[in-house]
């Protein structure tokens, strides 16, 4: 009896009809997309914004220029899979961790444009191994991006100024402090480079972070690497939010790749932020967040509501009946997840949001090894996550997650024609 | 040992009598997007379920280009025979109706080739001359290299041989304390070779094969080093495994008979050799699989490395000159992992792989990466 009860409510908030919920919105969804590629200009006011995105998005499997005044992978419209690779770098020589970066760095190109690396798969000597691993050949670039950050480790590693980088650590690049109820492994955390790769196809993104790491050997080892298969955030408004895990929307509120304003304001580093080196480029943090799927699943619909502060269907604000609604957080309970991470609760602060659902099989107690790889960009960690994640203490959703990995990674502004990854790090 | 693939029989090694080390370098260099620029004047080979035709048979030394067309039904394989019917290139599986260009470099001589339609290894041939100068071809260096790796392989056979002697002898007196101490110095010369005694398919199944690896049904014939380590960690006595030694002995024997004839191959079996050393380093030693109950692993992998750094060594004249910055990588990665290895030591041997913790495996499988990367070029960068 109760249980038909909340579904009730749950409809009623939702607006949806009784018997239409889940398919109608899967078919919005479809139709929705096909709509902004071909259609999308057509429609008045608000859909503005639809045609801006449809531009900017490649056809389906298209490419995503590498080079540019910011890397792309952040403010990109984002990809449905993430090989996401954390390395150590194993040598002390400079120059060598230096020529490694060019090397990556005309890898990286290759590979976004969809072509193989060096002479290929299957291009060289018979009795060597070929250049490229091959098994991208004949996928489309898939929209692949690869996006590199820099550790505080590679700055400063146990008081050893490694490099001789430490004058050049950002002050924005903080060792992030101990949040309650971390329970951080090792193992999954920190590294002194990391890779994004997304692309719309897991095998491009896989094959890129392989060959990456291959190039590597001997200058920079894989710490560890996180796959994600479906992406929890969106960079561009007028797409569906897509749902994390616990099936939410969540991030409806996200910076959009289109807004030039706020991405200046909140993602892009500047020149004048204390250091010259990382103007155009933007801070990533990123968190293993381990689910309690099964328990999540057994708690009731209502509840679930509560603690994220939106409706399970349409994803519409407490009290409101759509998903863009105007947010009132005072309808939210105190500890609902939208309303402590909410820019009016934080002073402002923002974060671009680039998520993605993992599941790594089953943890060996029989429970899915699931949750979500969360990736945020921004100006300031201090200002941004930290912020964000501190008010975060009491979000009642905590009871159904744990923070297992992180890391923080200084990400460098765009490369240019003839420049390398971290050029302006090294020899600025 | 590696992991058990199809063996082919020992036949497709070359058994000749002769000592001499041809040379074979780019034997294998075959496959439809060979060698085009020479692939002009190619020799055209017609092979059928019965027949071997050849278009050209009177050739000039050098690279030859076999442009191999089967048409007939069964899987074919190609074989360039040397005079004293021993293989000196071959080229398998050519399915029918398919077509390869498969790279030779030919001195002066007359030979045979051979087609095997069901690749049993036998089938019409014919003959073909070579004669002339190759240019460029017969490198002096790798001439040399191959043959002092030839010796090596032979020392090591034979220390291998006299180690497991004195380890056996152990083994009969049931005397676990001394066979536990004489298990892993038997096996440094086997594993610094073992790509080279896993020409042999026969022998190393008999000899280093891994309980995990085999069916219930091979267990039954189990044999071999890992036998005895198993008794003697697991059981604690080799009580009654005297035949099991013996057997060992004999089949390193076996081996050790097989080597005069053996034809070595600077790329194809000294490069690619050291690089699957590296690879069993790699997939069996950093991982602790190889030494499952006697944990001496790290004799292994030093065994292995050292195994790869010789082939290195002998080549490095060539590499130095033909791509010096893959000889510097070497160098340095070598170096590398001997600093690492080092830091394991313990009295005579190395410290117990049980008691290596993660971060240290994690240390050691990022040198072998490291090593193993450039080492995986060296025998493009010798056939360059």
């Amino acid at each position: 009896m109760t249980d038909a009860g909340s579904q009730e409510d749950a409809r009623e908030r939702t607006g949806a009809p009784a018997e239409q919920g889940g398919r109608l919105s899967r078919r919005r969804m479809l139709g929705f997309s096909g709509a902004s590629l071909l259609v999308g200009a057509a429609a008045g006011a608000g859909l503005d914004r639809v045609a801006s995105a449809a531009e900017e998005k490649p056809a389906a499997g298209g490419s995503i220029p590498f080079r540019g005044p910011h890397q792309a992978g952040i403010a990109t419209p984002v990809q449905d899979r993430l090989h996401f690779a954390s390395f150590d770098v194993t040598t002390g020589d400079r120059a060598k961790l230096v020529g490694m970066l060019k090397e990556w760095t005309a890898a990286a190109a290759a590979m976004t444009a969809g072509r193989a690396i060096g002479q290929g798969a299957v291009g060289g000597l018979a009795v060597a191994p070929p250049d490229d691993t091959g098994e991208a050949e004949g996928l489309p670039p898939s929209r692949l991006t690869l996006t590199i950050g820099f550790g505080p480790t590679l700055f400063e590693k146990d008081g050893k100024d490694r490099f001789g980088l430490k004058a050049r650590r950002p002050a924005a690049l903080v060792d992030l402090p101990h949040f309650p109820g971390d329970n951080l492994d090792p193992a999954r955390s920190g590294g002194d480079i990391a890779v994004q790769a997304c692309a719309d196809d897991p095998q491009v993104a896989v094959h890129a972070i392989r060959n990456l790491a291959r190039i590597g050997f001997g200058v920079v080892a894989v710490r560890w690497s996180q796959l994600g298969f479906g992406k929890t955030s969106s960079t561009t408004p007028d797409a569906q939010t897509p749902r994390n895990l616990f099936g939410f929307k969540d991030g409806t509120e996200n910076i959009a790749g289109t807004d030039r304003a706020l991405l200046d304001r909140h993602v892009w580093a500047a020149a004048g932020d204390g250091s010259g080196w990382m103007a155009g480029g933007s801070y990533m943090v990123a968190r293993r967040i381990r689910m309690h799927i099964e328990t999540w699943d057994r708690t009731s619909l209502r509840e679930q509501e509560d603690i994220f502060g939106r409706s399970k269907g349409e994803g519409a604000p407490a009290g409101a009946a759509k998903e863009r609604d105007t947010i009132v957080l005072a309808r939210m309970k105190p500890d609902a997840h939208v309303r402590l991470a909410h820019p009016d609760s934080n002073g402002g602060s923002r974060i671009l949001r680039r998520g993605y659902s993992f599941t790594d099989g089953s943890d060996g107690l029989g429970r899915l090894e699931a949750g979500l790889f969360f990736i945020a960009f921004q100006r300031d960690p201090r200002t941004g996550f930290i912020r964000i994640q501190q008010s975060l203490a009491g979000d009642a959703m905590n009871e159904y997650i744990q923070h297992v990995g992180s890391g923080i990674y200084a990400c460098p502004p765009g490369v240019k024609e003839g420049t390398y990854w971290g050029q302006g790090l090294f020899e600025g | 040992m590696r992991r058990p693939v199809p063996v082919r029989p020992t036949r497709a090694l070359a058994l000749a009598g002769a000592a001499a080390v041809s040379m074979s370098l780019l034997a294998a260099c075959g496959g439809d997007d060979g060698d085009k620029a020479s692939a002009a004047d190619a020799v055209a080979v017609t092979a059928t379920d019965d027949s071997c035709e050849v278009a050209k048979k009177d050739l000039a030394a050098g690279k030859n280009t076999f442009k191999v067309t089967n048409k007939g039904s069964k899987v074919n394989e190609f074989e360039v025979l040397k005079p004293d019917g021993s293989i000196l290139a071959e080229r398998e599986n050519i399915g029918p109706g398919t077509k390869v260009d498969f790279v030779v470099n030919l001195s002066a001589g007359a030979y045979k080739v051979l087609c095997s339609a069901g690749q049993t290894g036998k089938g019409p041939t014919q003959d073909v001359t070579v004669s002339g100068q190759a240019n460029g071809a017969g490198d002096q260096r790798l001439t040399q290299a191959a043959a002092a790796y030839k010796a090596f392989v032979i020392t090591n056979v034979n220390d291998t041989i006299a180690k497991t002697r004195l380890f056996v002898d152990a083994v009969k007196a049931n005397d676990v304390a001394k066979a536990k101490e004489l298990y892993a110095p038997s096996r440094v010369g086997w594993e610094t070779i073992e790509p080279v005694a896993e020409k042999f398919g026969d022998i190393d199944p008999k000899v280093d094969a891994r309980e995990a690896d085999l069916s219930p049904a091979e267990r039954k014939t189990w044999s071999g080093w890992h036998l005895l380590e198993k008794a003697l960690w697991k059981d604690g006595s080799v009580k009654g495994k005297g035949k099991v030694g013996d057997q060992l002995l004999a089949d390193l024997g076996t081996l050790k008979s097989r080597l005069p004839g053996l034809t070595l191959d600077p790329v194809n079996d000294m490069a690619a050799g050291a690089k699957e050393l590296l690879d069993e380093v790699a997939t069996g030693k950093v991982t602790g699989e190889e030494e499952a109950f006697s944990h001496t692993d790290l004799v292994d992998f030093k065994a292995n490395v050292d195994g790869a750094a010789k082939v290195y060594e002998l080549l490095k004249p060539v590499v130095q000159q033909k791509d010096p910055q893959l000889a510097k990588d070497l160098d340095e990665n070598f170096a590398a992992v001997g600093a690492l290895l080092k830091k394991h030591e313990k009295g005579d041997g190395y410290e117990s792989y049980d008691k290596v913790g993660k971060d240290d495996r994690k240390e050691l499988a990022d040198a072998v990466n490291a090593l193993g990367e450039p080492l995986s070029k060296l025998g493009g960068a010798v056939a360059r």
